[in-house]
C-alpha cells in the first residue's frame, strides 16, 4: 500500500476499496473477539475455510474473522451475509450444513438461530434479534462487517471519513469547538467534558510538545466494554485518537492497555502499522504538515493504575501509585508536558461527532449526557455482552429488554454500577436513567461494567468481594485505604462468620468517612462505594447476619451451620 | 519569590510562594503532625496524619499540610472536628501495628486515640517509609524497598544490598517511628543475609 499524500487521495482509496466490495457476494462472519475464541471460534473459523475449500466455493463466498458484536453469552456468532442471517453458538460440526443449507441453499437452518430466553420467540436476522434492536449501536454497529485486522474493512464501512473531513475542512480549533457542541463527557464515568480538555491542553504554555493518551486500562472486575470495543474496532480508536491529537495539537499518542488481554493488544498494534503504512500516522498526515506517532503502552498493574497519576507514573517508567497533584494533567501531564487523557470510549465518539456533526450527536440522550454509552453486561444475567445504549434509557430497560433479566427464574437482588468504587441498588432504583448526573446523585458513577447480582448472592460476601479486590489492586500507599480495607475486610469476615457486633455497623462507617476525606486518591476515597451503598439499601442483610446469625442469600457457610445446629 | 499572606488558625502568616502550609506553618511556630514527612525527603503524602481544613476561592477542602500550596488569602485550619475525628481514627489504625511507638502514643494522648481500637496486626510497620525513601534518596542505595501491594504491602531488605551497605550505615533506624526497624534488620538479616556482618551496636 501507497502512502497517502492527501485528503483527497484518500478518499480516493476508500471509494476503491468499498467499490471493490459486492454487497451482494456471500460472505461468513464469524465473531473473532475473545468470548467467542474462547468458545472455539477459531475452530469454527477453520472449518469454514475447509468445507468452503473441499464444496469449491472459495471463489464465491469468502469468511472474515469480525470483531465482537457484543452478543458474547451466545458465542460463537456467525453472520451470513448478504442476508444477514445469525446464527448462534455454532460449533465445527454445524458449518457442513450451514454452507450447504444457507450460504448456498439459502435457506434457514432453524436449530442455530436466536431464540429469546423470554418469549422463546425467534429470530434468523441480525435486525430482528431483541437484544440488538433495542440498542442504538451506533459505535458498535458495524463490528460483524469488519476483520480488525484490516483496515481497507475499516474503511468499506465509511472508516477515516472523519479524518478526511477534518485534514480538508476543519482547523483544530474548529474540531474542538465541534467536540464542546456535541458536548462529548469523559466515558471513564469522570462525564468531564473532552472539548474543554482539549482546549486547555491546546492552550497550555507549558511546552510545545504535548501528549494524548488513551486510557483501556478498564481493571474492574466484571468490565469489559472498552477493551473489547478496541479489540473489536481498533481504526476507531486510532481514528479518533488522530483526530484529537491535531486538535490539541499533540505529536505523540499513547493507547494504555493491560497486558492480560494479548488480543486487544495485537489488534491495536496491528492497526497502528498499518495506518502508519498508508500514512494516517507518522510525518505530514495526508500533506497537512501535521506529524503525529502512536503506540500501544502495555501495563501490568493493578486496578490502580487507571488512575491518571499513576498511569502517568508507570508509563515514565516510576513505580505506579497514585500522588498528589496541584496541576492540571493538561499542563503538566505525561512527562511533565501538556497531555490529554481520555477513556477509550471517549476517543471512539470523536469520529462519528466529526461525521454526523455536533447537533445529530446533541440530539441523542438527555439534557446533560449526550450520545450512546457502550456497557458490558455481566453477572447474573441472560444475555452476557457488550452494549451500546442511548444516554437516558432506564438501566432497567438496560438489564431486562437487552439483558434478557435474571437466569433460571431467579429473583433479582442488586446491580453494580459504576465499578468497585461505584455502588450497588435495590430493584426499585432500576429506573434511573444512564446520565451522569442522575447516577452520581445515586452514589454510582458511570463506569463501563454493570453487573447483576441474584436472590442467592449474599450482600455482604459480595462487598467483601470487592473489598478484596480493592486490597489486592490498590497500591497500599496511603494509610486510610490500606488499613482502613484491612480493618474493613476484618469486621465483614467476622460478620460472614457469626461473629458480628451491632457496633460493627458504626465502625465500618467511621472508617469509610475518614477513607473519603482522607485518602490520598480517588480510589481510597472512593473503596467504601460498595459498603456504604449496601448498608443504605440492603442494611436488613447486614442485621440478619449480626442479629439473627442468618444469611439471607443462603452463602455464609458459617452461618448456615449454626442455623442447622441451633434447629436439630 | 513573592511573599503570600494567608491566615493559619486564625493568625497571619507570612510565607514565601511555592512553600507549603506545613512549612508556612511551622515558620509561624504553629504546630501540625507529621510522621510521613522528612525535610530531606520528597514529599509523600501517605500517613494522611498532616491532613488541615484549606479555604480557598470560597472553597473548603481537605488536604495534606505537607504538599498543599500556600497562596494568598488561603484560611487554612489545623484542627476541628473533622480534622480531630480523621487523626484519631489514622491512629487508632496505625497503633493496631505499633502499639508501643512512643510518637503515636503521644500523638493519642492528644487526639484521644484508643490502641485497641483495632486488632493487633502482626507487623509493626505503619509505611510512612521513610527508611525506604531516605535509603533511595538520600544514601541512593534502595537496599530496604516495598514488596507486594494493596494491603499486603511490606517493607524488605535487599538482602544482596543491605549486606553490602545496611551495616555501615544504619542512618534509617532512628527514623522509624515505630522504633522496630532495627529488629526487623536483624530478623531480615539472620534469615536472609548470605554473608552477614551484621552485628549492630
Ligand atoms: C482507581 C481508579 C481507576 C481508574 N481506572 C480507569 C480506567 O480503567 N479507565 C479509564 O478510562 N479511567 C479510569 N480512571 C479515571 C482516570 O483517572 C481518568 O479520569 C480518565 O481516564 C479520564 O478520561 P475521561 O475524561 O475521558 O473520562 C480511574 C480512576 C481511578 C481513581
Ligand atoms: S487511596 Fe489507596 S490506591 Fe490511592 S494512594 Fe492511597 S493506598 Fe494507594
Amino acid at each position: 500500500m501507497a502512502q497517502i499524500k492527501s485528503p483527497e487521495e484518500l478518499e480516493k482509496i476508500r471509494q476503491e476499496v468499498s467499490t471493490q466490495r459486492d454487497p451482494n457476494r456471500p460472505c461468513i462472519s464469524i465473531c473473532a473477539g475473545s468470548s467467542c475464541l474462547a468458545s472455539g471460534a477459531g475452530e469454527v473459523i477453520a472449518a469454514f475455510k475447509a468445507e468452503i475449500e473441499k464444496q469449491g466455493l472459495k471463489a464465491d463466498v469468502d469468511t472474515k474473522a469480525a470483531g465482537c458484536p457484543g452478543l458474547c453469552e451466545k458465542a460463537p456468532i456467525v453472520v451470513i451475509y448478504p442476508q444477514k442471517i445469525c446464527y448462534v453458538q455454532v460449533t465445527p460440526e454445524d458449518v457442513p450444513e450451514i454452507i450447504s443449507q444457507t450460504v448456498v441453499g439459502k435457506k434457514v437452518i432453524e436449530r442455530l438461530i436466536y431464540t429469546d430466553p423470554n418469549t422463546g420467540e425467534k429470530a434468523a436476522h441480525e435486525d430482528e434479534i431483541p437484544f440488538f434492536q433495542k440498542q442504538m449501536r451506533l459505535l458498535i454497529g458495524d463490528n460483524m462487517k469488519i476483520d480488525p485486522k484490516s483496515i481497507e474493512d475499516y474503511m468499506a464501512a465509511g472508516g477515516y471519513s472523519a479524518l478526511n473531513k477534518v485534514m480538508r475542512d476543519m482547523s483544530a480549533e474548529q474540531v474542538i469547538e465541534e467536540v464542546s457542541k456535541a458536548d462529548l463527557r469523559g466515558r471513564s464515568g469522570s462525564g468531564f467534558p473532552a472539548g474543554f480538555k482539549w482546549e486547555s491542553c491546546r492552550k497550555s504554555k507549558g511546552d510545545n510538545t504535548k501528549y494524548v493518551i488513551c486510557n483501556c486500562h478498564e481493571g474492574d472486575p466484571g468490565a469489559f466494554a472498552d477493551r473489547r470495543l478496541l479489540e473489536a474496532n481498533p481504526h476507531l480508536i486510532v481514528e479518533g485518537m488522530i483526530i484529537g491529537s491535531y486538535a490539541i495539537g499533540a505529536c505523540e499518542a499513547y493507547i494504555f492497555v493491560g497486558d492480560e488481554f494479548p488480543q486487544t493488544v495485537e489488534n491495536a498494534r496491528l492497526a497502528i502499522e498499518q495506518a502508519e503504512k498508508y500514512g494516517l500516522l507518522g510525518k505530514d498526515i495526508l500533506g497537512s504538515g501535521f506529524d503525529l506517532t502512536m503506540e500501544v503502552c502495555i501495563d501490568g498493574g493493578g486496578y490502580v493504575l487507571g488512575e491518571s497519576t499513576a498511569l502517568m507514573a508507570s508509563m515514565e517508567g516510576r513505580i505506579g501509585e497514585p500522588r498528589m497533584k496541584y496541576d492540571h494533567g493538561t499542563d503538566r501531564g505525561l512527562w511533565a508536558k501538556p497531555t490529554v487523557l481520555n477513556n477509550l470510549q471517549t476517543w471512539a465518539n470523536v469520529p462519528l461527532i466529526i461525521n454526523q456533526g455536533a447537533d445529530s450527536f446533541a440530539a441523542i440522550g438527555t439534557e446533560k449526557s449526550k450520545g450512546t454509552r457502550i456497557f458490558s453486561l455481566s453477572g447474573k444475567i441472560k444475555n452476557t455482552g457488550m452494549v451500546e445504549v442511548p444516554m437516558g434509557m432506564t438501566l432497567r430497560e438496560v438489564i431486562f429488554d437487552i439483558g434478557g433479566g435474571i437466569p433460571g427464574d431467579k429473583k433479582f437482588k442488586a446491580l453494580q454500577v459504576g465499578g468497585p468504587m461505584g455502588g450497588f441498588i435495590p430493584e426499585n432504583l432500576l429506573d434511573l436513567h444512564v446520565d451522569f448526573e442522575e447516577l452520581n446523585a445515586a452514589g454510582l458513577a458511570m463506569g463501563p461494567g454493570l453487573v447483576v447480582a441474584d436472590e442467592d448472592t449474599c450482600i455482604v460476601d459480595m462487598v467483601i468481594y470487592h473489598l478484596n479486590f480493592l486490597a489486592n489492586e490498590s497500591c497500599g500507599k496511603c494509610t486510610p485505604c490500606r488499613e482502613g480495607l484491612k480493618q474493613m475486610l476484618r469486621i465483614l469476615n467476622n460478620i460472614t462468620e457469626g461473629k458480628g457486633k451491632e457496633s460493627d455497623i458504626e465502625l465500618l462507617e467511621l472508617i469509610s468517612e475518614v477513607q473519603q476525606d482522607a485518602a490520598l486518591c480517588a480510589l481510597g476515597q472512593g473503596a467504601s462505594g460498595p459498603l456504604l451503598s449496601t448498608l443504605k439499601h440492603f442494611r436488613d442483610e447486614y442485621e440478619a447476619h449480626i442479629k439473627e446469625k442468618r444469611c439471607p442469600g443462603g452463602v455464609c457457610k458459617a452461618l448456615i451451620e449454626t442455623l442447622s445446629e441451633t434447629s436439630a | 519569590m513573592g511573599v503570600v499572606t494567608l491566615t493559619i488558625d486564625n493568625k497571619e502568616v507570612k510565607a514565601e510562594e511555592g512553600m507549603t502550609v506545613l512549612e508556612a506553618a511551622q515558620s509561624a511556630g504553629i504546630y501540625i503532625p507529621t510522621l510521613c514527612h522528612h525535610e530531606k525527603l520528597e514529599t509523600y503524602t501517605a500517613c494522611r496524619i498532616c491532613m488541615v481544613e484549606v479555604e480557598s476561592r470560597g472553597r473548603v477542602r481537605l488536604d495534606t499540610a505537607c504538599s498543599h500550596p500556600v497562596a494568598n488569602d488561603m484560611v487554612v485550619k489545623t484542627r476541628s472536628e473533622k480534622i480531630n475525628k480523621i487523626r484519631k481514627t489514622l491512629l487508632e489504625l496505625m497503633l493496631a501495628h505499633a502499639p508501643d511507638s512512643a510518637i503515636l502514643q503521644e500523638m493519642a494522648e492528644e487526639y484521644g486515640a484508643d490502641k485497641g481500637r483495632f486488632e493487633k496486626e502482626s507487623s509493626f510497620c505503619i509505611h510512612c517509609a521513610l527508611c525506604v525513601r531516605y535509603c533511595a534518596e538520600v544514601k541512593k542505595k534502595n537496599a530496604i524497598g516495598f514488596v507486594n501491594s494493596g494491603t499486603k504491602r511490606e517493607i524488605s531488605f535487599v538482602p544482596e544490598i543491605a549486606s553490602q551497605e545496611c551495616w555501615k550505615c544504619k542512618e534509617c533506624f532512628p527514623l522509624c517511628p515505630t522504633e522496630a526497624l532495627q529488629a526487623a534488620y536483624v530478623l531480615a538479616g539472620a534469615l536472609t543475609f548470605p554473608v552477614a556482618p551484621f552485628e549492630l551496636r
